[in-house]
């Protein structure tokens, strides 16, 4: 009977671990995707800024 | 479009994940020796079947980036190789958990297990050596090379039972072990929502992957002003 039960405690540990090891992967892989957006949107801010700023000097220079 | 399939990849692997735990853990009896334990091969071993088809895939996408030199290769071979990495970890865990009940230990340096451990940490080393270079031709050729070599440990580890004395269970697929139908079938029922959920994690690794491509163009459009 302890044996059966030490049995069904360590698959559920192994099932427990198979899920989270995908469920810290797929985290993982949200975070990451934020962080890309985050740095792709201001980057395209920042560029956005210096082609203004490179317009207007253009601009001022004729 | 994409968006739409994943989630119904997502819907379908959960049907099948939600039916495949309830057939094994309330229709399929406890195996004579082993007990109930033994349902962890049903994820163990789709899980390393999953790690090496990713592997496969990486070398293939290796290849053909060392014959055409098209980037969108690369990304491939570096998302499917970090999806193969996520299986082969959950494939390592599940073994040693199995271990433990089984052999009374955690770990043992078996063949299958050591050639197992080895590959992955071969994998891992790959998409570290891809952080640590900057050039993006550089880092392609260099890991599409490391990838190519590094999958000649795959058919060490499937082979290990076979050509060394082991305590790894032999394979029940085209080898000498052997297992009841009902048993043997889910291990390949479950395979399916597996394979569907590494499918997902490659198409959001992909996405990534076209991100830090536009990423690193805005990058350098920034640093050329």
């Amino acid at each position: 009977m302890e044996e059966t039960t030490r049995n069904f405690t360590y698959l559920f540990y192994g099932l427990l671990a198979a899920w989270t090891v995908l469920c810290v992967y797929v985290v993982s892989l949200a975070a990451r995707d934020r962080k890309t957006k985050r740095e792709l949107d201001r980057l395209k801010m920042m560029v956005e800024d210096k082609e203004r700023e490179t317009g207007a000097h253009g601009a001022g220079m004729r | 479009m994409r968006q739409k399939v994943m989630i119904g990849m997502a819907a379908v692997a959960a049907v099948l994940l939600a039916r495949d735990l309830y057939v094994m853990l309330l229709k399929l009896p406890d195996e004579a020796l082993q007990g109930a334990i033994y349902r962890i091969i049903f994820f163990h071993v789709p899980a390393a079947w999953t790690a090496f088809l990713c592997f496969f895939a990486a070398m293939i996408a290796s290849i053909l980036y060392l014959k055409g030199r098209n980037l969108k290769y690369d990304a491939f071979a570096a998302a499917v190789t970090e999806v193969g990495l996520a299986f082969g970890a959950a494939n390592l865990i599940t073994g040693m958990i199995w271990g433990r009940i089984i052999w009374g230990i955690w770990w043992t340096w078996d063949p299958r297990l050591t050639s197992m451990l080895v590959g992955w940490l071969i994998y891992a080393g790959y998409m570290m050596l891809r952080r640590a270079i900057e050039d993006p031709t550089e880092r392609a050729r260099l890991s599409a090379v490391l990838s190519v070599f590094a999958f000649a440990d795959v058919p060490i580890i499937f082979f290990s039972i076979k050509w060394w004395r082991t305590q790894h269970p032999q394979p029940v697929v085209w080898g000498g072990g052997s297992m009841d139908p009902s048993m043997f079938n889910m291990l390949f029922t479950n395979w399916v929502p597996l394979l569907l959920l590494a499918g997902i994690f490659l198409m959001i690794r992909m996405r990534q992957e076209q991100n830090q491509r536009e990423l690193d163009a805005l990058r350098r459009y920034v640093h050329a002003f």
